[in-house]
């Protein structure tokens, strides 16, 4: 066996949004117009449609508007690949007006002893190695969440906040609501 | 397929705050990362049929380029392997990049540069990795070009590469670089990373033996991601 190693991170820098999204970078027409991962609801998916808004913070308070957020999370059943009309995984860019990045999703099941949650990667210029981290929800018990109790007294950095309009997680860099990232 | 995932050595990536890098100070998280072994959560992850491809996705050079016209630059093809730790081939996989063009200008409403936009080039491209691992773009070479680091800051030429792997744990980006470029040993960004020996590993070297006479010259560059084993989950075979 060979033993090699993984090839070392770097920042996705400024212009992530060109490989990765390019129709929303402005390249009109590429890959047919359209992004890959801006639909997670494909179809007519069982299950209860939430709309997740999230922001990230960096350390001067101020939203950056140049990441790149990937989703990936359980379906409603709490299994990857099971629900028809569903794609476990989405990305959006943060928006240079709001620095939100917005994903219509679907509420995720509990899976293999785990409650409920949304596993998060966020990359952006600044960034050397790609965040990872989670996202879960309000009104669940999560307290028997093996990843969850790691956290903490930092686990209340990874509830998202029931809104109106669905559901909105700030992810915070640093400062004293730094949000929990994993090493995974 | 699930496979467990062995644990990333982070001593061998840059830290998250590399001060030289003057983003990461703003941008870094002050509090370790705490570890956990990958979950089904991130032992899973998504995947992609080569027929989500276009035809010219690989290829750089025509892809954004108007019927009867090409990208300006050196023609390079990158190629090479995806490869796990352990040196297996990871086959099925989506590898996207992107780049400046042959002046060191990206097609963004932010880059600024007085390098001029090539109307021909984008600067994008995807692929899926081949049954042995195997991938290859065609493309033109990116220039350096100047950034805002406080100082006399030149990016070496490079280009991005967003890359899958079975679990989203492999998850990864990271840049590559071409052989004697004076600018690699001059970077804070390549020089966050801690080791000569692992920034060695993302300067893609000319490779003759794929070089195409009178058409085009070939870059290799092998990537790796986190090694996997089986699992009792499912006992495929090797190459199954």
């Amino acid at each position: 066996m060979a033993d090699l190693k993984e090839s070392p991170s770097q920042t996705a820098g400024p212009y992530v949004h060109i490989g990765c999204v390019p129709t929303f970078a402005g390249l009109e027409g590429m890959y047919g117009g359209k992004d890959l991962g801006d639909t997670m609801i494909t179809g007519n998916p069982a299950g209860e449609r939430i709309t997740l808004t999230l922001k990230v913070i960096d350390s001067a308070g101020d939203p950056m508007t140049d990441a790149m957020i990937e989703a990936w999370q359980p379906g409603p059943d709490g299994g990857f690949g099971t629900t028809e009309g569903f794609s476990n995984w989405g990305r959006q860019p943060t928006h240079a007006d709001t620095g939100e990045a917005v994903f219509e999703t679907l509420m995720p099941g509990a899976s293999a002893g785990q409650a409920p949650h949304i596993f998060l990667w966020i990359v952006a210029r600044g960034i050397n190695v790609g965040l990872q981290t989670r996202v879960y929800f309000p009104g669940n018990d999560n307290s028997a969440d093996p990843v969850f109790t790691l956290a903490g007294d930092r686990a209340g950095t990874l509830v998202a906040e029931k809104t109106d309009g669905g559901y909105s997680h700030t992810i915070y860099l640093q400062g004293d609501k730094e949000t929990v990232f994993f090493d995974v | 397929m699930t496979k467990l995932i062995a644990a990333r050595d982070l001593d061998w990536h840059p830290p998250p705050l590399a001060p030289d890098y003057r983003s990461s100070r703003t941008r870094s998280p002050i509090h370790q990362r705490l570890h956990y072994e990958p979950t089904l959560t991130e032992m899973t992850g998504p995947t992609f049929g080569h027929n989500m491809l276009g035809e010219l996705d690989g290829d750089l050079i025509l892809n954004y380029a108007r019927p009867g016209e090409a990208a300006i630059g050196p023609r390079i093809i990158v190629h090479g392997k995806l490869l796990d730790e352990d040196g297996r081939p990871v086959p099925g996989k989506l590898i996207e990049v992107w780049q400046a063009n042959a002046g060191g200008r990206y097609r963004h409403k932010k880059d600024g540069y007085t390098a001029p936009l090539d109307p021909n080039f984008g600067g994008c491209g995807r692929c899926i990795s081949g049954e042995d691992g195997s991938y290859s773009f065609r493309t033109i070479q990116p220039g350096p070009y100047p950034w805002p680091n406080g100082g006399n800051d030149w990016r070496p030429a490079h280009i991005h590469f967003s890359v899958f792997g079975d679990g989203f744990a492999q998850r990864l980006i990271t840049q590559m670089y071409f052989e004697g470029d004076p600018h690699i040993a001059l970077c804070p960004i390549v020089q966050s990373i801690p080791s000569d020996k692992a920034i060695d590993t993302l300067v893609a070297r000319l490779d003759m033996e794929k070089t195409i006479p009178m058409d085009i010259r070939a870059y290799r560059f092998d990537i790796v991601l986190r090694g996997r084993s089986q699992t009792l989950f499912e006992n495929k075979m090797e190459g199954l």
